[in-house]
C-alpha cells in the first residue's frame, strides 16, 4: 500500500516540503509522517498542519491537491516513485539521483534543477528553468530524463551536461543556453536564442526556428541516434509522429562563441 | 536406433566452451543490413584458421531492433575472452562501419561482461565523434562521409558453445548435399545458433593433428573420407560414398541441442545411410551431445 498525502489546508505562502520524498518517508507510520518538519514561509511547521496522511510508505507516495505552493517535492530522491495528482510547485525533484516523479498537472519553475538521474514526467505544462543549473552554478542536469507533455518556459536545460529533456509542446527563449552536452527534444517550437553559448549537446525541434548568427549550417540528414530518442519518447507516451522518426533534419553547428561543438537539429518541412 | 530408415549411431558430438557476442546490425533496408552481416561473418568458419567463428543468427523485423529499422542478428565466437573484443573491433570496423546506412547494437545488453567495442571504434571519428546516452545505454556517433555511423559503446560477452556437429553419411554426393541443405533449412533462424561454414555445411571435417606433418594442427578426417576406406581405419558403413558435416555454434548448449534435433530429423531422408557425429573421445570438450538422447528428448547435454 502506498502512502497517501492529501492537502487539506492551502498554505498562504510557499511551503518547503522536501520531506515529501520516498527515502525520507520510508518505514514511517502515518502519524510519524505527519510530524515531519516543513517550512511555511519563514516559520517551521509540521507536515500534518497542511496534509492528511494515510497508508504506509512502501516506496510510492501519492500526493493529491493543489500543490502549486508546495516546493522541493522529491528533492534529492534516489529511488521510489512520487505521483502528484494536481499542480506542483517549484524545485520539483531538485538534485534527484533516481526514482520517478509523475505529475498529473502543471509544474511551476525549476523542475529538476541539477538532477543527476531518474525521471520526471509532467503531464501538463512546466514553468521556466526546466532541468536548469541553479543561479551561480555552471552545470545543470547531469543525467536522467525530464519529460513535459505540454509546453515549458525559458531556459530549458540551462547548463545541461548529460541526460534528456523532452518537451511535447513549445519551449521558451534560451533553450539549451550554456549547454555542455545532453539532448533537448522539443516537438513544438523553440523561442529566441536557442543554444546560446552552448558548447556541446543537441537541441532538436520539429518547427522552423531562427538561430543566432553564431550557428552554421552543416547538412540535412537523418541522424540515427535521434530515432532511438524519439522511439523511446513515443514509448513513454509523447506524441512522436512517424514523420519525426523518419524525417530529415537540418544540422546547425554552434555556438561559435564557445566550443562550436553543439548542434541544433531542425526537422525539414 | 532408426529414424525414417536412417541409422542414428550411438555416439556424440563433442563441443567446446567459447566466448560469444551477439551483434544487431540494422540498415535502411534489409539488403544493407544483410550486406554488412555477410561481410562481417565472412572468413569466420573455424578458429583453426580464422581466429573466430561467426554466422547470421536470424533476420530481424523493424519492431525487433533498437532503431526500428530492419536488421540482422549475428553471433561471433572466440576460444578465449581476451581475443573477442579485438575480433569485434576489427570486423565491425572494417565491415559495418564501412557499409552504407548501417548501425551496430549490442544483442546481449543484460550480460555483465562488457567489451568496449564502440568505445574503441569511436577513435575513427578523429575527435569529431560524440556520444549519446539513451535510457541507460551509451552510443557513439562517428561522423563518416555518408553521414554518421552509430554504434553502441559496449557489447556483452558470455560463455557460448562451439563445435556442436553431426555427420550425414549418404550413399552418394547428391543425397548428402540434399540432406545437408534440408538440415540447414530446418535450423536456419533458430534462436541462439549459427552455422559458421559455407551454407552451413562442411565437406572437410578434420581430426586433431596429423599422422605425417608435425606442424599441422588439423588434418583430414580420414576415418570418414570415402576415398580412403581401403587405406585407413575407416568408420564408414558399407554403401556410404559421401559425408557432409553440419557444425553449430551457439549461445548455450540447450540451443545447440534443440537445433541439432531439428537438423538431424530433416537430414533423415532417402539416400542417407546414417547420422554420426564428431568427437575426440570425450577428452577435450566439456559439452557432449549424444545423438540418440537428443532425438529421444532426453535430459540436456552437460
Amino acid at each position: 500500500m502506498s502512502l497517501a498525502v492529501t492537502l487539506r489546508t492551502q498554505p498562504t505562502v510557499p511551503l518547503e516540503a522536501e520531506v515529501l520524498s520516498p527515502a525520507r518517508l520510508a518505514g514511517l507510520s502515518a502519524p510519524e509522517v505527519a510530524k515531519l518538519p516543513v517550512v511555511h514561509g519563514n516559520e517551521r511547521a509540521d507536515l500534518g498542519d497542511f496534509f492528511q496522511v494515510s497508508g504506509t510508505a512502501d516506496g510510492e507516495v501519492q500526493l493529491t491537491g493543489d500543490l502549486a505552493r508546495v516546493k522541493h517535492i522529491g528533492a534529492g530522491m534516489a529511488d521510489g516513485r512520487v505521483v502528484v495528482h494536481g499542480p506542483v510547485g517549484m524545485h520539483l525533484g531538485a538534485g534527484m539521483t533516481g526514482g520517478e516523479i509523475l505529475v498529473e498537472g502543471d509544474a511551476a519553475d525549476w523542475v529538476g534543477p541539477e538532477m543527476v538521474g531518474g525521471r520526471i514526467v509532467i503531464k501538463g505544462n512546466a514553468g521556466h528553468m526546466v532541468g536548469s543549473a541553479s543561479r551561480g552554478s555552471a552545470v545543470g542536469v547531469r543525467g536522467g530524463e525530464i519529460i513535459v507533455f505540454g509546453s515549458a518556459g525559458n531556459e530549458v536545460g540551462h547548463g545541461m551536461r548529460r541526460g534528456l529533456i523532452a518537451i511535447g509542446g513549445d519551449a521558451g527563449d534560451f533553450a539549451g543556453v550554456s549547454m555542455l552536452a545532453g539532448t533537448i527534444v522539443v516537438l513544438g517550437s523553440l523561442g529566441w536564442r536557442a543554444g546560446a553559448g552552448m558548447r556541446r549537446g543537441s537541441i532538436v525541434t520539429m518547427r522552423p526556428v531562427e538561430l543566432l548568427p553564431t550557428f552554421s549550417y552543416a547538412c540535412t540528414y537523418a541522424p540515427l541516434f535521434l530515432r532511438l530518442h524519439l522511439l523511446r519518447l513515443r514509448r513513454l507516451g509523447l506524441p512522436v509522429a512517424d514523420s519525426h522518426v523518419s524525417g530529415r533534419y537540418q544540422r546547425w553547428c554552434g555556438d561559435a562563441v564557445e566550443l562550436n561543438r553543439g548542434e541544433v537539429l531542425i526537422l525539414e518541412a | 536406433m532408426l529414424l525414417q530408415g536412417v541409422l542414428i549411431e550411438d555416439t556424440f558430438a563433442e563441443a567446446f566452451t567459447m566466448r560469444v557476442a551477439r551483434l544487431l546490425i540494422t540498415g535502411r533496408t534489409p539488403r544493407w543490413a544483410r550486406e554488412a552481416a555477410l561481410k562481417l561473418t565472412g572468413f569466420a568458419t573455424s578458429v583453426i584458421g580464422c581466429k573466430c567463428e561467426a554466422g547470421v543468427e536470424r533476420e530481424l523485423a523493424p519492431g525487433d531492433t533498437p532503431d526500428g529499422r530492419p536488421g540482422v542478428s549475428v553471433l561471433l565466437l572466440t576460444m578465449d575472452k581476451e581475443s573477442l573484443p579485438q575480433r569485434l573491433i576489427e570486423r565491425i570496423g572494417q565491415t559495418v562501419l564501412t557499409c552504407p546506412t548501417t548501425a551496430c547494437f549490442d544483442g546481449l545488453p543484460d550480460v555483465p561482461d562488457r567489451l568496449p567495442v564502440g568505445k574503441a571504434l569511436r577513435a575513427f571519428g578523429d575527435g569529431f565523434q560524440a556520444s549519446k546516452v539513451v535510457g541507460d545505454r551509451r552510443y557513439w556517433r562517428i561522423p563518416v562521409m555518408e553521414g554518421e555511423f552509430l554504434i553502441e559503446e559496449t557489447f556483452g560477452m558470455q560463455k557460448g558453445v562451439g563445435g556442436g556437429n553431426f555427420l550425414i553419411l549418404a550413399e552418394d554426393g547428391d543425397a548428402a548435399l540434399a540432406a545437408a541443405e534440408a538440415a540447414v533449412e530446418a535450423m536456419t533462424g533458430h534462436p541462439g545458433v549459427v552455422l559458421p561454414f559455407p551454407g552451413g555445411v562442411v565437406r572437410s571435417g578434420s581430426k586433431v593433428g596429423s599422422k605425417r606433418y608435425k606442424k599441422m594442427i588439423a588434418t583430414t578426417n580420414d576415418a570418414f573420407s570415402p576415398t580412403l576406406r581401403a587405406v585407413t581405419d575407416s568408420q564408414l558403413p558399407e554403401g556410404v560414398n559421401s559425408v557432409l558435416e553440419i557444425v553449430l555454434d551457439g549461445t548455450d548448449a540447450a540451443a545447440i541441442e534443440s537445433a541439432m534435433r531439428l537438423g538431424i530429423r530433416a537430414a533423415c531422408r532417402p539416400g542417407v545411410k546414417a547420422i554420426s557425429a564428431g568427437n575426440f573421445g570425450g577428452k577435450l570438450g566439456p559439452h557432449h551431445f549424444h545423438l540418440r538422447r537428443i532425438l529421444n528428448g532426453g535430459p540436456p547435454a552437460a
